[in-house]
């Protein structure tokens, strides 16, 4: 009953927000962020797709790349939105123990991820592309780099979402603070979506 | 109970077996999307792969990330976003081959 009396509480915080557009301020935040990322990652991607050709020294894109390793990457991230949703869907239900559950699977395998990736980056380094190797080496560092660098503070967020569930110290509405988490985890996925085909897929 | 689930998934959106079924799809896809990099496409190689690519950024963005659902102010932001961007790199992409020709 208590437990019903909570989730209505959330609802009627979530659907009547006291705003001028009565929608949550914080979620609108967001989005306006993540509008704004698309044009830092444009900028990188497409600064990639002018360079890559460009190799003055050591390997070729197409003599480094693992597909299948890559593959399996890009799957883990994928199915890293999957737990990412299931874990919003929980707090909204009100149901801190399976959130916790989902958002600590997200973590781990957004940790899988980073780790996959500085795996990949040291292979390369050992066969020879350096960041300052080529103009290819450069911006596919510095592309793929800052999406590491996304996914490792989404990482941080969702233990901290953990974290600050477990203590109970979200004052506000926690459903509201987990969505506002996964809307960021999902972009990072949706930008893999795009480097794992223009960079890997697509040959230069 | 089942009324209060009821509830709640016209409200937020899906069912967690409704996520389930788009991450399949996703799945899917994606195991299309990489072998591409296997079986000869022909001249299909590069569209399927720009169409799939799309298809999952298009089902991440609107069902996962709620745009579907949600309030269309949420995808005006980021649609103007990645529309601006698009606008801004295809034009620089475009200028600098049309110097190098």
């Amino acid at each position: 009953m208590a437990e019903t009396a909570t989730h209505t509480a959330d609802h009627a915080s979530e659907h009547g927000h006291e705003t001028s557009t009565g929608l949550s301020n914080n979620k609108l935040a967001m989005w306006l962020f993540l509008g704004s990322e698309c044009l830092l990652f444009g900028g990188l991607i497409s600064t990639y797709m002018l360079y890559r050709g460009r190799v003055s020294d050591g390997p070729h894109p197409m003599a480094i790349f693992d597909i299948p390793f890559t593959s399996v990457s890009s799957f883990v991230l994928l199915m890293s939105s999957l737990t990412m949703v299931l874990a919003v869907t929980a707090a909204q239900r009100g149901d801190d123990s399976r959130t916790n559950l989902w958002l600590t699977i997200t973590a781990v395998l957004g940790a899988t991820f980073v780790g996959g990736q500085v795996y990949e980056f040291t292979a390369f380094i050992r066969e020879g592309l350096g960041f300052s190797t080529s103009l290819f080496g450069s911006s596919f560092y510095t592309l793929t780099g800052f999406h590491g660098i996304h996914v490792s503070v989404g990482v941080l967020m969702l233990l901290s979402t953990v974290g600050i569930i477990r203590k109970n110290k979200i004052t506000g509405n926690k459903a509201e603070v987990v969505e506002i988490v996964g809307l960021y985890w999902h972009f990072v996925d949706v930008v893999w979506i795009i480097i794992f085909t223009l960079v890997y897929l697509i040959p230069s | 109970m089942s009324t209060s689930t009821e509830q709640h998934e016209q409200e937020h959106g899906m069912s967690d077996a409704g996520y389930i079924k788009i991450a399949l799809i996703l799945a899917a896809i994606t195991a299309l999307e990489v072998s591409t990099y296997y079986v000869d496409f022909g001249p299909l190689f590069m569209p399927s792969l720009m169409i799939m690519m799309v298809v999952k950024f298009v089902m991440v963005v609107s069902y996962f990330m709620h745009l579907k659902f949600d309030s269309r102010i949420f995808s005006f932001m980021f649609y103007t976003g990645l529309g601006l961007a698009l606008f801004v790199y295809i034009t620089a992409l475009a200028t600098f081959k049309f110097f190098i020709s």
